[in-house]
């Protein structure tokens, strides 16, 4: 059995090889065409004149399509139909595709689509918040508002006040792989289409729109993407439409990838975050009340921003628990690339928002962070009954009262009842030393006059469901060969999380074989239908369960056949080791599933998982989204230049709780990869777009990812063991996005560090480039 | 940088140089058609070893090695990532030095010795680099990992062969692998899955299996 066992990727050896295939290595046929879209260069107006002859004229071009040339559905919209493949008049953004060229080489289309002379009547573009908000251009038809208590009171009549403001930057996915899809003609008008994609489910649908097909005649399959990180949700729509469409209309192969910085101009990123915010509390930093307003610039179309928008309210208390709050949401419209979903979907912005309230309390009390956070924590989960298994070091809980169940309650009304951050906390400052060593940075500091060193822990707890509930489904088909291979499908996708890796290790746990006996083939929208997209954690819970589902009744199959022919009962047949056992008989896996065939028994199953007891009303902001909660912690320590505001992150390290975990070597890679990113967020990576929209930082020499020298020096990353005490697939817990927010220390750590340069509060805004730390040490310090 | 590897350079150069002779002839029908058209030829054909097996292919001045890798040789295990030598998926060696290959055009190469990710191992038989990659789960969706491989290895012998990096303290003694040396000269290569971690604990297990 494999399971909870640290197996590499499914793909490692091909991987290393550079034998794994990507869309853009698969080998065309023969006059394979190409795509490149011809985009706008200016941020809002209408077009007043499109003159394509040159482009026509161009070498290699077949045809150019622009909107009137599309024979049904002009959208790629995942959500609201306003987003069409190619501009209709009006133009929203610069970037925005307006007709596409079809060439015979990607380099003759990408030359091609720059010889458009497009005329525009300009309109004013909305791109910042402030415009945004005063020409109340928005999604929606008001903020939205979720609200428990009497939050202004309760701060009115706290000992202390504070509020303040904090900016946070969006974010470039910067999937190594950039966008691609390769679309291939079929009988009958029925296309397949490759794609790198998040999910194949909504690119078949569009397609089918597009086409005027039913959905029955698109096929999508995606083996693996090189990264996702949400970029590839909805993201993929717009070229594996558009290369359908262009298949459709020449009868030949068609295949598109985006130029890196077409990419970066085109497609949609984080949603940036304006929080404001207002808090009270006691002496010792406990809250009585808090207010948040939430800002977001969601650009052009709606998207998902709405569900971003309701996950980052959702996670305005992160781990603590507030009776009386009040959150307030604008989704603002901006003629900017429409902002997408990215790896926490909006949770870690609200993080940072109730993140900075905690750091800015503590240093108003001149408190430790930590104990202020600490106060402030939902209560304990209640411990060992109800199937918990790992000891855990819980702090001691007070006595059942109406007080403590209150404070198990989300200002959403969900009960808080798997809260693990008391001891996983305490063990993480345990670890990593945290007292001594803070102790040991004050000192250093009072010696340094340059350079100053901070510390800080943050918490995370993040909520696991797709708070759309109808999207917590998943299928999955599973054929038992009678040579004893296995071949698996589901709809989840592989982005390098492992997924496949992890499906793999459940089903040969069910049939008790090896894992080379296991085969999982690319996701196939014609071998599981109406998937959910590969997101929000999901993807091991989700399809782990229903593949568990399929090869169960496989096994039941099997084992009654077995037994019924030996006279035994199906209950004793034992499948272990690569061999059945029935009663005294044994045989290897591949012998019993020969038998079976030839008993006729069906060797082929579907399995479908929905997740139990999650309701959600999000407009009046209660239920129970999630099913449960993952939780996790990191303290970090950085060392800035107070010259120059230039840092580096010193000491990295984390506790996260990924259950029971399936296999953890993939999940403490997980758990490195979200903090490295996360932290990449709230420091290095800056998007900044010009006064005239256009985006300025659109490849990686303007725009900076963390590179192995940015990786903290010293990075101990640990998983806090212990049963999911919801029944998941082998009580384990979504590892994806949560620890994302774990990057949030490093922020905290550089706020800790430009407070060592003065009195004020830093007031730090992400990302904290350089630039930023150093305005904020001379603010602080009075010179700014 | 040591004697031995310079001499290695020029040795690799020069056998490469004799290659190119046994073209000149289709090197010289080219030439004439230069004259003709003042404007020079759109194309030209190259001769390059690729994982030790020579290769003549006629291409757009303009292609680059990696798309000369790519599309013309249909070796896809170069990758590209952002084809502004940015972000490290093309890199590949040519004449046993680590270059971006988008940064790169095929007609540079004439005569070079190219090696791919291919033509360091198979699935069935890894370099004990990519071995040390699987071992140490040093990527998560693949798509750096060639490049990360080539660069690794390239790294190994250039602090071997005693050209130093940003981070060398003493330019005059003999560099020791550290990890900090191999950080610095990594970084040219991103992971945005962020498996540094895991990439590094691979080369550092290499660079004692060697040492």
């Amino acid at each position: 059995m494999s399971v909870h066992r640290p197996t590499p990727h499914d793909s490692a050896r091909l991987h290393v090889t550079g034998a794994a295939r990507y869309v853009d290595d698969i080998p065309t046929p023969a006059g394979c065409l190409h795509l490149a879209f011809g985009q706008s260069t200016i941020a809002h107006g209408t077009i007043t004149a499109m003159d394509l002859t040159a482009v026509r004229a161009s070498e290699g071009v077949i045809a150019v399509l622009t909107a009137n040339d599309l024979p049904h559905a002009n959208d790629v919209s995942p959500s609201i139909h306003d987003e069409p493949l190619l501009a209709t008049g009006t133009v929203h953004y610069v970037g925005q595709p307006l007709f596409a060229v079809v060439a015979t080489s990607h380099t003759a289309a990408r030359k091609a689509a720059r010889l458009a002379e497009v005329t525009y009547d300009t309109k004013p573009a909305i791109l910042t918040i402030e415009e945004a908000m005063a020409a109340n251009s928005r999604f929606e038809e008001g903020p939205r508002v979720y609200t428990r208590g009497d939050a202004s009171g309760a701060i009115d009549a706290s000992a202390h006040v504070i509020d303040g403001v904090i900016d946070m930057g969006g974010q470039e996915h910067f999937y190594l792989e950039g966008q691609a899809a390769l679309a291939l003609p079929q009988d009958d008008g029925d296309m397949v289409v490759h794609s790198s994609t998040q999910h194949p489910s909504e690119i078949q649908h569009k397609v089918a729109d597009a086409l005027g097909l039913p959905m029955h005649g698109v096929k999508v399959e995606v083996r693996r993407m090189g990264g996702g990180f949400g970029g590839k949700e909805s993201q993929g729509n717009a070229l594996a439409v558009a290369c359908a469409v262009a298949a459709s209309l020449t009868g030949k192969p068609c295949k598109m990838r985006y130029d890196r910085d077409d990419d970066m101009v085109i497609t949609g990123k984080r949603h940036d975050f304006r929080i404001s915010y207002r808090a009270g509390f006691d002496h010792a930093g406990r809250v009585q009340g808090i207010e948040f307003v939430h800002y977001t610039r969601c650009g052009w179309a709606q998207d998902l921003s709405l569900p971003v928008a309701d996950r980052a309210m959702l996670h305005a208390d992160n781990a603590y628990f507030f009776e009386n709050i009040r959150i307030e949401s604008h989704r603002l419209r901006t003629n900017t690339q429409s902002a997408t979903a990215f790896r926490g979907f909006g949770g870690p912005q609200g993080i940072v928002g109730v993140e900075r309230v905690m750091d800015q309390i503590a240093h108003h009390l001149g408190l430790d962070p930590l104990e202020v956070r600490k106060v402030n924590y939902y209560a304990e989960m209640e411990s060992a009954d109800g199937g918990l298994s790992a000891p855990r070091a819980a702090a001691p809980l007070p006595p059942e009262s109406i007080l403590t169940k209150k404070k198990q309650v989300t200002p959403y009304g969900q009960e808080v009842t798997d809260f693990v951050l008391h001891g996983l906390t305490a063990d993480l400052a345990a670890r990593c030393d945290y007292e001594a060593r803070r102790v040991a940075v004050a000192e250093w500091n009072a010696g340094s006059p340059v350079l100053k060193r901070g510390m800080a822990i943050t918490p995370v707890k993040f909520g696991i469901s797709f708070t759309l509930s109808h999207l917590n489904q998943a299928g999955a088909l599973v054929h038992v060969y009678q040579d004893g291979s296995v071949a698996l499908n589901h709809g989840g996708t592989e982005m390098g999380q492992g997924l496949y890796q992890k499906v793999a290790q459940v089903a040969s746990g069910v049939f008790g074989i090896g894992l080379e006996q296991v085969r999982l083939t690319a996701t196939d929208t014609s071998k599981v239908p109406n998937t959910s997209a590969t997101a929000a954690s999901s993807g091991s819970d989700l399809n782990g369960m229903a593949v568990l589902a399929a090869c169960e009744a496989l096994r039941a199959r099997m084992a009654d056949h077995l037994a019924a022919v030996r006279q035994g009962e199906p209950a004793d047949v034992v499948f272990e080791g690569g061999l059945v056992r029935v009663g005294a008989d044994e045989m290897t896996f591949c012998a019993a599933a020969k038998e079976c065939y030839e008993g006729r028994v069906s060797l082929s199953a579907t399995g479908f998982y929905k997740t139990p007891d999650i309701s959600w009303d999000r407009i009046k902001g209660n239920g129970r989204p999630f099913y449960y909660f993952a939780y996790g912690a990191a303290c970090s320590e950085v060392v800035i230049d107070t010259l120059t505001g230039e840092y580096k992150v010193l000491r990295t390290d984390i506790l996260h709780d990924a259950g029971r975990s399936l296999n953890p070597a993939l999940d403490i890679g997980q758990i490195e990869g979200g903090f490295v990113q996360g932290a990449g967020w709230l420091t290095t990576e800056e998007l900044v777009w010009d006064d005239k929209g256009r985006l300025r930082t659109h490849a990686p020499s303007t725009y900076k990812i963390p590179a192995a020298s940015d990786r903290p020096k010293v990075f101990n990353v640990a998983l806090f063991e212990g049963d999911n005490p919801e029944a998941t697939i082998h009580r384990s817990k979504a590892v994806g996005e949560p620890p994302f927010c774990l990057g949030i220390s490093v922020l905290m750590a550089l706020s800790d560090a430009v407070a060592a340069c003065g009195a004020a509060y830093p007031a730090l805004d992400a990302p904290a480039t350089p630039e930023r730390v150093l305005k904020a040490v001379m603010r602080v310090r009075g010179d700014a | 940088m040591s004697p031995a590897i310079n001499f290695e350079l020029r040795r690799r150069t020069f056998i490469a140089g004799t290659a190119v002779a046994a073209v000149t002839v289709g090197m010289s029908r080219k030439a004439a058609a230069q004259t003709a058209a003042p404007v020079g030829a759109e194309s030209t054909t190259v001769f390059l070893t690729v994982n030790g097996e020579g290769r003549e292919l006629t291409v757009d001045n303009r292609t680059t090695l990696l798309d000369a890798l790519r599309e013309h040789l249909q070796l896809t295990g170069t990758k590209k990532g952002c084809d502004h030598g940015q972000c490290g998926a093309c890199t590949c060696t040519v004449n046993g030095t680590r270059v971006n290959s988008c940064l790169s055009l095929a007609v540079m190469h004439d005569g070079d010795e190219v090696e791919t990710i291919e033509g360091i191992g198979a699935p069935d038989a890894m370099d004990p680099m990519q071995t040390a990659f699987v071992e140490n789960d040093g990527f998560q969706c693949g798509y750096c990992t060639p490049g990360q491989i080539q660069s690794a290895r390239a790294v190994l012998d250039e602090i071997r062969a005693g050209i130093p990096s940003h981070v060398t303290d003493d330019l005059t003694a003999e560099i020791t692998i550290t990890d900090a040396e191999i950080r610095e000269r990594m970084s040219g290569n991103i992971c945005r899955c962020g498996a540094y971690a895991n990439i590094l604990a691979a080369i550092t297990q290499v660079a004692e299996d060697q040492a």
